[in-house]
Formats: structure tokens, sequence, C-alpha cells
């Protein structure tokens, strides 16, 4: 596994916005330049900060593709609140301030010669783009194609990212209204399309976290959660955005782990959502 | 040439290199910004709350933003005070930066129980924490009577072998009163302001922002509420205060200086920039270079 990230500090820097655009009603694709996509992991985040005083704390949003050469990163978000919608009024050679890179990022090695189903739910769906891109890199070096990679996408209704992800591996795609593929969730998609896998790796709203929880204890698949909570600091100092741990934390000493620091991405079994 | 201006402070016997700590649960015990900020240059590292047992908090959503601040309803998730000593304060010692303990309990047993603890420890300060709003037993349940404080405040200063500073509640009607009351039982120092008590209301789902419906509103919307009284503390008490409410630059600790404040505390803005501390020390030596002031004392409680 790649430890490179590990090590290298985190820190504030200011990021210069490179190109945006609306890609969906209220979602947002931005490449902002910044040195910190040097060291970006699937499954890692950044923090955003507004210039609007009033709203003081990062925004913390996931990293969704790293163009390491360039020095860019690409996150998709969708306009929640007044912070997010300052951001989507930013223009491509904006200065903005952003802290990372923070958070743990997905086991890679987790997947290594496994079936590996990416469920991304909603806004839990860009993350899934890096880490499919990664998956989709180990297999080119070890001459295999991405058959193992099965993208399985979650919407209300419009899409978005499903083009870019169909580069990287079979994409399955459920809408809560039925417009496109399964109607339904993700688990829905799984059924319909009769999926089998090894490994899961997943982003998206809690109950779909909790069903994949079940559903991996069920069929015996290792899954991986990628969890949201509200943040302040971002770097794991003012334990504002805890879940809650099956075992006693090796940080607190209770039975709270640090999103931020110690997450976002957690083995199914060893959280209780 | 420039000129080496004084900015060190004293408060009870103990000396501190230039006049900024950490406020208590916004810095952890400083493990998660020496990535940010070099720890040596701080006056001192005021240490999350830590209580005799590990406390697993409050339910989440904990923090929510509001205008120009933040609530937090944490609820002094803390280790307990032997993983602390073994861990924190271990960490703490590889630095040239005084330390401060925050104390937090639900009985006065609990309290005493800590400060005992403490006492042979590499711990310059403890400071008790009498006002915490997110906690259901103890806490602020001793910081909003004078009678209550007072006792508390005699009871610790009876087994604590390092000074003791009292940290206010701002939900109280007189922080004079209070602030007369823990000086009283013998307090050697006073910090305020604590949080103050707010709640948001997630108008879209009809919620409140916080599982604990309601939490301590910090950050620069309470500038002026603690600036006010800080200059009321100082004015009702001769024990030196330690003033903390929304600081972000050296600017605001200076006018937290001039009402009176010996010292000062950087708080909920290490959220938002952690660089802030560091920022604050150099903001303050700006200021002493732009107006001659070659000692930091001549500065403190200047406003009458």
């Amino acid at each position: 596994m790649e430890e490179k990230n590990s090590m290298e500090k985190k820190r504030k820097e200011t990021a210069v916005v490179y190109s945006q655009k609306e890609t969906a009603g209220g979602i947002f694709d931005m490449w902002i330049s910044t040195s910190l996509a040097k060291n970006a992991h699937p499954g890692q985040f950044i923090s955003i900060y507004p210039k609007n005083e009033a709203t003081l704390l990062p925004r913390p949003i996931s990293i969704c593709e790293v163009d390491e050469r360039k020095e860019r990163l690409r996150i998709v978000y969708r306009v929640a609140g007044q912070g997010t919608k300052e951001f989507s009024g930013y223009k491509q050679g904006d200065n903005i301030s952003v802290l990372g890179i923070l958070g743990n990022g997905f086991p890679l090695d987790a997947a290594e010669g496994k079936t590996v189903f990416l469920m991304g739910g909603g806004i839990g769906i860009p993350p899934m783009l890096q880490l499919a891109k990664e998956l989709a890199m180990v297999n080119q070096k070890n001459g295999r194609d991405n058959s193992n990679i099965k993208i399985i996408l979650g919407y209300r209704s419009e899409l978005f990212l499903h083009e870019d992800l169909k580069q990287y591996g079979e994409v399955y795609i459920a809408t809560e209204d039925g417009s496109t593929g399964s109607k339904g969730t993700v688990m829905n998609a799984i059924e319909d399309n009769h999926l089998k896998g090894d490994v899961i790796f997943s982003c998206g709203p809690m109950p779909m976290l909790r069903a994949i929880k079940e559903y991996a204890a069920e069929n015996g698949m290792t899954a991986y959660l990628s969890l949201e909570e509200r943040m302040a600091c971002g770097v794991g100092a003012c334990l504002g955005c805890v879940c809650k741990t099956k075992e006693v934390d090796h940080h607190s000493f209770v039975h709270n782990a640090r999103v931020c620091t110690d997450g976002p991405v957690y083995p199914a079994e060893e959280v209780d959502i | 040439m420039k000129q080496k201006r004084n900015t060190a402070v004293t408060i009870a016997g103990v000396t501190f290199k230039n006049p900024v700590m950490t406020a208590s649960g916004t810095f952890g015990s400083g493990m998660e910004y020496e990535e940010f900020v070099d720890l040596n240059k701080l006056g001192a590292i005021v240490t999350k709350g830590v209580a005799n047992k590990p406390w697993p908090g409050n339910p989440t959503p904990r923090v929510a933003e509001t205008y120009g601040g933040m609530l937090n309803a944490i609820g002094l998730q803390n280790p307990g005070i032997d993983v602390f000593i073994k861990r924190d304060l271990e960490f703490l010692k590889k630095y040239d930066t005084k330390v401060i303990v925050n104390v937090c309990g639900k009985t006065v047993e609990d309290y005493v129980e800590v400060v005992e603890r403490l006492s042979e420890q590499p711990v310059d300060m403890l400071e008790i924490n009498v006002s915490c709003p997110n906690v259901k037993e103890g806490a602020i349940a001793f910081g909003q009577k004078t009678d209550a404080l007072y006792h508390i405040t005699e009871e610790i200063k009876k087994k604590a072998k390092q000074p003791v500073i009292m940290k206010l509640s701002p939900n109280v009607t007189s922080i004079a009163e209070m602030a007369k009351a823990a000086e009283a039982a013998g307090a050697d120092a006073l910090s305020l302001i604590n949080t103050i008590t707010g709640m948001k209301i997630d108008i879209h789902r009809r919620k409140f922002a916080l599982a604990n419906k309601t939490g301590g509103l910090s950050g620069p919307a309470i500038k002026p509420v603690a600036v006010r009284m800080v200059y009321e503390a100082a004015h009702a008490v001769k024990i030196p205060i330690i003033g903390m409410g929304g600081i972000a630059n050296g600017e605001d600790a200076i006018e937290f200086l001039m009402a009176g404040a010996m010292a000062v505390s950087v708080g909920a803005m290490n959220f938002v920039n952690p660089y802030t501390t560091e920022e604050t020390i150099q903001g303050i030596e700006a200021y002493m270079e732009q107006y001659h002031i070659e000692d930091i004392q001549e500065i403190i409680g200047c406003v009458e």
C-alpha cells in the first residue's frame, strides 16, 4: 500500500481555481491548482475556507480526481449552504484557501486481486473516481482488464460523473425515480444485475452505508465505509466529528473515533452506525 | 536596529514568554497543531479538559456554524487522567512552553481527585472548568452561583500544588460578583469567558442543529461580550485575568490586554486558521513596534 501521503505534513495554502462548471443541477465540478495534489490519495479530503468571514469554518470536500503531474485537484460538490454557494461562484484564476490533505483514504491493497464494488450514493460518488482510476492503474500494471471493478452509482434522478467512471470499470446505475438503470438505490442495482464481489468501497448517505454494512456481513464481503460528520477543525483537535466505534478507540479511550483524522474511511465492522 | 521588546508576563509566580495561550478544548494537548505551529513559541498550552475517568461526550452533531462564530456541544469528551498523564503530559515535556491543565468533573470530589493526581506532574498551573455549558452534571453548576463557586474554589485550593485559575462562565448576571467570589476563596487567577449558551434550528429539517439542542457560542461573534466581561472582572478583583473570546489576531489580543487581561487565549479561531496562535504573537510584537512599546505591561489595563 502506498503510504506516501501519511507522512506528508498538513498545511493551509492558497490554491487557484483552474476551471469550474455546473455539471448537474446544483452540482459543481471544479479543478484547483495546488501543491497538495502531489500527495492526495483516494478517499481523502480537503477543507476549503469561505472568503466571507461570517462563515468561518472550513468546508470538508472529498477529492474526486488528482492530476499529480499538473498539480491539480478536482472536487465535485453540491451547493448545500452559504459556503458551497460562495464556492460555486468562483471563476478561473480566483484564489482560495485550502487545508489538506486530510483523512486516511481507502485502503487500495484490500482490493488486490479481488472483485471490488465501488458504491457511491449522491454526493458520495465523487471520491469513487480517483479510487477507480487508481484501481485501474493497478490492473494495467498487472496486465489485467477492469472487469473486477464494479462501479455502482445511486442518484435521485440527474446523473453526473458516470461517463468519467466508465473508463475504469463496469458502471451500474440506480435512480430513485427509475429514470436511468434500476429504480431505487444502489442495493437494487446489485440485485438487478446479479453482481457478486469480495470487497466494497463506499461513500454516501447514512441509510445507504447501513444497508451496505448489513449486505456485506450477510454476503461475506469486506466493506469500507466513508463517513461524513459535521466538522470544525478538520485536524483532530476539536472532537466535533466523532463516530461511534465498536471497540474503545486508540486515541479517545472511549467508543468514539474522529472522522477527520482516524477516518473518514472505516472497515464496516469497526463502526456502530 | 530592532529593539528587543518585552512580551513576558507573570501570573501567580509563573512567567510566560508572551501572553498568548490556547483556549481549552480548541487545541487538544497540542499534538494536532504541532504540524502547523512551533509550540515552543506559545506562552502556554492550555489543554482540553480532563476528568478523573474517560468521558464519552455528547452525540453528534456536536458543532454548528453561526454568523461569525460557531456552536459546540462536545460534552467534554476526554480520555481520563491516567491516559492524559501518560500520553499528553509526556508529549508536552518535549516543548519549551508552560503547561496549564484544564480540569473538569461532575462533583467536587472528582475535581479534587484530578487536581491531586496532577500535583507531582510537570504542570505549571491548573485551570478549573466550572463553566462548560454542555454537560448535565458538574461544570457550569459550580460556575453560576457565587456560593457554589466559592466552595469548589476553596476545596481545590486546599489540595492544589500548582496555582489555580478559575475559568468563569459568561452565562451569569454579574461577572464581577463571580470574579470576587473566586478571588475571596483563594483563586490565583481567572480566565474568561467560556462560551455563551446558544441554540440553532435547521429550519429546512425542522430540527436543532446540535444533538444536544443547546451549545456554547464562540468565535469573533462573542468578542465584544468577552472584552466587556474582562474589563468588568479586572475592575472587580486584584488577581490576574486571562482573557479570551473570538481572538483572531494581534489586534484582538491587544484589545483584551487593554481591557485588563494579563494574558489571552486563542480559541475557536484555531479551527479557522491553524496558525492563529503564532500570528497573534507576531501581531502583538508588530503593534509594540508600531507604537514603540518597550514592555507589554505598559498596555495592560491601560484603558480605564
